[in-house]
């Protein structure tokens, strides 16, 4: 295992210039805060939804490693303009790739793909999972009519 | 400096190894100490020659293993300057030692109206048993801050104590995060001043395996040593506590051994120390740590401090002069410890000790247990490189040039 495979050069990008990275989004729908207390990351999302049911637009902000800095950039790339089933099963791809699955959505997950390598990695798994799973937490937050939740990782 | 590190290094075997072609650069003692081959074979002896339970055969080996077993306590006694052998008592770690006190001292004497001075740079063992005994039983807990130089602000601890409420103090010899030498007398001391009653407890995880260490002279009612940082094994630590305050002491864990009579209806304690171990205690471990004094006091403590005092200073002023690179702890090597925090401008700790990890070198990044001190440098992680008798300047050309890389790496 070599560093260039837990850093690929599109991982770094996202790292050194972060898509949808912003502390506030004009009339969010959901603000979600998750934290993991044993790496001291933590991420704020925020999303907002459409009329018809879509994911318009998604934030992240927060502190972390590369890792989970650049999952979240891709993260909302990927996920921008979708359904929010549709979202939740990319989210779910994506979790199951980091366990070790081949993913089925190559295409969907755009530069999520690049996170593949980290899967071999067991202590930075989480890092790539901040993002997306702050994305689950914000669409079930939504679908249960709340605008807001805060989630603390304990392992 | 009296004793050549290239002829230490061969005495651990893990300092032989090699990552992907390169030495191993151990950074990360204040962690976890490496073990020395005959600490190893002092282990080896109890499992091939003397493998039995201690404090009850009667037969030869378990006798000679309960002897070996006791005088592994006499010599931590006299390896920490304990008042006496019978108050050494056996634990886990500093963290199990700071329970005891917790259960069998703090939460049957402290109440509403009292209260429990720590600081902001306790190691969460020597925090969180205080933390939760004051919720339970409803004192005061107050935290001596840390000044701009990583030091603790002993005129701020004066008016902390200055209403005389403060009937117990806790507090770490040695700060796993900044590295800083705690001034124990002079804020002993004060706090004695301040309420003649009080009662000390001192965290010397981080003390005891680098700097000579006197805890009689220290005036400290309970201190509390892990062996697996000072070259022993890991599993077993001791809370070194004044004999009286012991005896006094209702025990902490009850069941097998630490009795002297159980009926139905009526159980009669042990004495101290053997009131405080419950069940069978870590044996081998205990005859590693036995081993574990006799080498670093071939060595000489004086001579160990002294080796990483020249050393620390090296590497902190090194750290200093790296671009992006910030300290957090005292610059003046005399104050402190070889545990050396920092960070690096536009790399996140957890990159940096993956980028590190493929030079060979292991540090630690994180929080390092010590949250409440992590808010106070308003900082969520830091890396850490920490130095023991084993690491010598040629530890820090890689350090630098794995924080070097990992600047360029993240930042072009």
């Amino acid at each position: 295992m070599s560093m260039e495979d837990l850093y690929q050069e599109i991982i770094l990008d996202h790292y050194r210039k972060p898509h949808n990275r912003a502390p506030t989004l004009d009339d969010e729908d959901v603000h979600v805060h998750h934290s993991n207390p044993l790496c001291g990351d933590e991420m704020d999302l925020r999303i907002r939804v459409d009329d018809d049911g879509t994911l318009d637009q998604v934030v992240f902000d927060g502190e972390g490693c590369s890792i989970s800095q650049a999952s979240a950039s891709a993260m909302t790339i990927a996920v921008a303009g979708r359904e929010l089933k549709d979202a939740l099963e990319l989210a779910e791809d994506f979790r199951l790739m980091m366990h070790g699955e081949e993913p089925t959505r190559l295409d969907d997950l755009q530069d999520g793909i690049a996170f593949q390598g980290v899967a071999r990695f067991p202590v930075r798994v989480k890092c790539a999972l901040l993002g997306w799973m702050a994305l689950r937490d914000a669409i079930e937050t939504y679908e249960r009519g709340a605008s807001a939740h805060s989630v603390t990782y304990d392992d | 400096m009296s004793f050549d590190v290239a002829t230490l290094r061969k005495e651990f075997p893990t300092l032989q190894q090699e990552v992907d072609g390169r030495r191993l650069v151990y950074l990360d003692s204040a962690a976890s100490s490496q073990t020395p081959r005959r600490v190893l074979d002092a282990m080896d002896e109890y499992y091939e020659h003397l493998r039995a339970n201690v404090e009850r055969g009667v037969y030869r080996i378990s006798e000679q293993a309960t002897a070996r077993y006791e005088r592994a306590r006499t010599r931590l006694a006299d390896f920490v300057g304990a008042p006496s052998p019978d108050g050494v008592v056996f634990t886990k770690n500093v963290t199990e030692a700071m329970n005891l006190v917790a259960y069998s001292w703090v939460r049957r004497q402290l109440g509403p109206g009292d209260a429990l001075l720590t600081t902001e740079m306790e190691h969460h063992a020597n925090f969180v048993p205080w933390w939760h005994a004051a919720q339970e039983v409803g004192f005061e807990l107050r935290s001596i801050p840390i000044t701009d130089a990583f030091e603790l602000d002993l005129d701020a601890a004066r008016e902390l104590m200055a209403d005389g409420n403060v009937r117990f103090l806790a507090v770490t010899h040695v700060s796993n995060v900044l590295g800083t030498i705690n001034p124990l007398e002079d804020l002993i001391a004060m706090a004695r001043e301040a309420n003649p009653e009080v009662v000390v407890t001192v965290d010397g995880a981080q003390a005891v395996p680098h700097l000579p260490v006197d805890v009689a002279g220290l005036d400290c009612d309970f201190y509390g040593v892990t062996v697996h940082k000072m070259c022993g094994p890991t599993g077993l630590g001791a809370l070194i506590a004044k004999p009286e305050q012991l005896e006094a002491m209702p025990p902490f864990l009850t069941g097998g051994s630490m009795i002297l009579d159980v009926s139905l209806d009526q159980v009669t304690w042990n004495h101290a120390p053997h009131r405080f171990e419950a069940g069978t205690p870590p044996i081998a471990e205990a005859f590693g740590l036995e081993a574990a004094c006799d080498f670093l006091d071939e060595l000489g403590m004086a001579n160990v401090r002294a080796h990483e005092e020249a050393l620390v200073g090296t590497f902190v002023e090194a750290l200093t002069a790296a671009e992006g690179v910030t300290v957090y702890g005292p610059t003046d090597p005399s104050k402190r410890s070889g545990a050396i925090s920092f960070a690096v401008d536009g790399v996140h700790p957890h990159d940096l000790g993956a980028m590190l990890d493929g030079y060979g070198v292991c540090i630690r990044v994180g929080h390092h247990c010590a949250k409440p001190l992590m808010r106070t440098l308003g900082v969520n992680a830091t890396a850490r490189a920490s130095l023991y008798l084993y690491n010598d300047t040629d530890d820090l050309a890689p350090l630098l040039d794995g924080i070097a890389e990992a600047r360029s790496f993240f930042a072009r």
